[in-house]
């Protein structure tokens, strides 16, 4: 006997559909929106790499083979500041630390706080694009009329796929002055 | 009928505090007309700015909030109430139950809808103008970089979610209880089949879009970034929220419809449907595949191969189950005694013009081959296809076809001819040269484009005027039939017509199957 919540059977039917109503709005939250996150870490889709530094022990250098890393700035628009590569790219071979610095700069007069949020190309090649630091981990605050030095320290995977043999890594600062709080998520 | 039978009260409070099935679902009707006509006119708008290149009448911006307001109306206000409204008519007639499970939240969730529709429409009078961001709303687009209009858009959303919902389980209840005695499943008509499968649809469905516009708004007020890459959401994820929805939504809409085709087709052909069990199947399989396809609307964003493949393969999948539809249609039909009235014509419409819909969705779902059709006019052939030939032939002949039994008077039959070929040619002259626009590169939801294109676009907004102009006929014909048609009191008003909802008197009396009927032991 199937379990009765109401006399009604009517009624009964009803409650049980309430109830898969409010678990799928539910499930948006619950399932849909973690899980997609959690995937696309994990497989390194979408070109997301991880949020967090890479600490992982260090590996023997591949010095058979070179790969292009490519470096690419872009404001998001209505973001004023002047952000670039100090160096568009570089030959690196899998396994070794590498090292380098973005350049940005506040034109304006005004405190404000940038997030850089990054992206690889080609998106396979995220999983095994490992930052050992990256100003991206952060926000970053800069005053009127500062500027800094951000930087940067990545290791390509020796696992990289073979037929890879350049990658972009492209980032996008958005202006988080207004909404900056505890509850930004700081990549 | 015993004189302890009380009809229908009078005036206004009649039909606001109504719980009878008919009124409501006669509500529905009239309502989802009425939005039918209101996002009709906004087409018109569309097509009269593309009459010609160049910018003719409105702004750019105007025009964008057209093409957003006419697809939500059309979706939400018009297609899905109406067949909203013929379950509420039909399935309690079809199922021998004297009313729907629970009649006063029918009226509830037929009553909130209004005030959903005019929270939406009054946004055209608000600063910064109504929603322009695409029926579609893709983030970061509607909260970003939304008219604050967007705020009243969401609760919109909500309320009439919440009215399908309602309206989802009150069908669900009705169906799995209300069946008379011996109704067994397998003996229900196919209306009923596809729409309790479509009613568990949007039950599953519906809360996402609640969740999903939640998000916007927490986004857009509470300082969230589900959507935002600068607090370290993603644009993407809105897709594959609001697709999760929005797949299964496209079969939310068609399914209804397969079951207005698969009632229809077998009365004019006088012979019962083929393969009644398998086209209860496909119906499932269809609702199934739905819900792990979502991303072929997304093939662009930059998926894994792998991820391309998989959706394109299930994607092709649902052609299967489809295909066994359009066959089992076309063999009931087979040495059938066939009659061509108006119902009839629409059902064979319905049949040709959704099968064209059906193949150009196969096209768009091959990926590398979606890269270019992806957002050009094509996309909009393809779903017009399916949603104006396919939900809107097929409600249209369900209205021809079941009206004389739900007001005992017979519409005009050469009128409705008219309508119907007046119809076919209009949206003919309206879609199809859009086909080949959009596979020239012309994209959708442009006020302006290239002059190579202006030949088409002239006979497409020609088309649609004609198209647009045939409904006013159809509604002339509706108020003709109701206030003045040739009376009919045959139970069975069509020859050939089978179901318990032809065994009642004609008109259909304000209470039926107050006692169960019999049902006979071979399959009705």
């Amino acid at each position: 006997m199937p379990m009765r919540l109401s006399a009604n059977p009517s009624i009964d039917t009803a409650i049980k559909l309430v109830a898969v109503t409010v678990a799928m709005f539910a499930f948006v939250f619950v399932v849909m929106v973690p899980l997609y996150n959690v995937l696309c870490d994990a497989l390194g889709i979408n070109g997301k790499t991880s949020g967090q530094a890479y600490t992982s022990a260090v590996s023997s250098i591949d010095d058979s083979r070179e790969v292009l890393v490519q470096f690419v700035a872009t404001n998001n628009e209505r973001m004023p500041w002047e952000f670039r590569p100090s160096v568009t790219m570089m030959r690196v071979h899998p396994g070794a630390a590498n090292d380098t610095v973005f350049l940005a700069a506040n034109p304006t007069d005004a405190a404000m706080v940038g997030q850089a949020i990054p992206s690889i190309s080609p998106a396979r090649a995220a999983a095994y694009f490992h930052k050992t630091e990256c100003f991206c981990f952060n926000q970053q605050p800069l005053a009127g009329k500062d500027q800094a030095e951000l930087p940067l320290q990545f290791i390509v995977d020796r696992d990289l796929p073979a037929d890879i043999k350049r990658i972009t890594l492209s980032y996008t600062i958005f202006d988080v002055t207004d909404s900056v709080g505890p509850q930004v998520a700081a990549r | 009928m015993g004189d302890h039978h009380h009809g229908p009260a009078k005036g206004l409070s009649r039909w606001f505090f109504t719980t009878n099935h008919k009124d409501i679902g006669t509500m529905y009707l009239w309502f989802s007309f009425a939005m039918f006509l209101l996002g009709g006119f906004f087409a018109m708008v569309i097509r009269a700015e593309l009459f010609q290149p160049g910018m003719q009448l409105v702004e750019p911006g105007f025009f964008n909030q057209m093409t957003t307001l006419h697809g939500l109306v059309m979706v939400f206000g018009a297609i899905m109430p109406s067949f909203v409204g013929l379950a509420n008519w039909l399935i309690p007639m079809m199922i021998g139950a004297p009313d729907m499970a629970l009649p006063r939240m029918n009226n509830w969730s037929f009553w909130i809808l209004p005030p959903g529709f005019l929270m939406l429409a009054s946004t055209l009078f608000m600063e910064g103008g109504a929603p322009a961001f695409g029926w579609t709303f893709y983030a970061p687009l509607s909260t970003t970089y939304a008219a604050p209009s967007v705020t009243f858009f969401i609760f919109a959303i909500h309320i009439l979610g919440m009215s399908s919902i309602m309206g989802s389980i009150n069908i669900i209840a009705t169906v799995m209880n209300m069946r008379a005695p011996g109704m067994t499943y397998m003996k229900m008509p196919l209306f009923v089949w596809t729409w309790l499968i479509t009613a568990f649809l949007l039950v599953a469905v519906m809360p996402v879009l609640a969740g999903c516009v939640t998000m916007m708004l927490m986004d857009i007020h509470f300082g969230t970034s589900f959507f935002s890459a600068a607090g370290g959401g993603d644009p993407v994820l809105f897709q594959h929220v609001f697709w999760f929805f929005g797949h299964p939504e496209v079969y939310i809409i068609i399914l209804p419809a397969f079951g207005v085709i698969s009632q229809i087709i077998p009365a004019f052909s006088r012979k019962p449907l083929f393969g009644y069990a398998s086209m209860v199947y496909a119906t499932a399989s269809i609702a199934f595949l739905s819900f792990i396809v979502w991303a072929h609307h997304m093939y662009t964003v930059g998926m894994p191969v792998a991820g391309e493949l998989f959706f394109m393969y299930a994607t092709m999948l649902i052609a299967v189950p489809t295909g066994v539809k359009v066959f089992n249609w076309v063999a009931t039909m087979w040495r059938g005694a066939i009659t061509l009235e108006t119902p009839m014509l629409f059902s064979l419409g319905f049949l040709v013009l959704f099968t064209l819909g059906g193949f150009t969705g196969l096209m768009l779902s091959i990926a590398p081959a979606d890269f270019q059709y992806h957002d050009t006019y094509f996309v909009v052939a393809h779903f017009h296809y399916v949603m104006v030939a396919g939900a809107v032939f097929s409600m249209t002949a369900a209205v021809y076809y079941w009206l004389p039994k739900w007001c005992g008077r017979m519409y005009n039959e050469n009128m409705g001819k008219l309508h119907f070929w007046v119809s076919f040619v209009g949206f003919n002259i309206t879609f199809f040269p859009q086909h080949f626009v959009g596979l020239s590169g012309m994209p959708r939801r442009i006020p302006d484009y290239a002059l190579q294109f202006a030949d088409f676009n002239m006979m497409s907004s020609i088309g649609a005027f004609i198209y647009g102009a045939s409904q006013l006929l159809f509604l002339y014909n509706v108020i003709a039939t109701i206030v003045a048609g040739q009376r009919v009191s045959d139970e069975k008003v069509w020859d050939g017509a089978e179901g318990l909802e032809w065994t009642i008197p004609t008109p259909a009396p304000y209470h039926t199957f107050e006692v169960p009927p019999k049902i006979e032991a071979s399959h009705a």
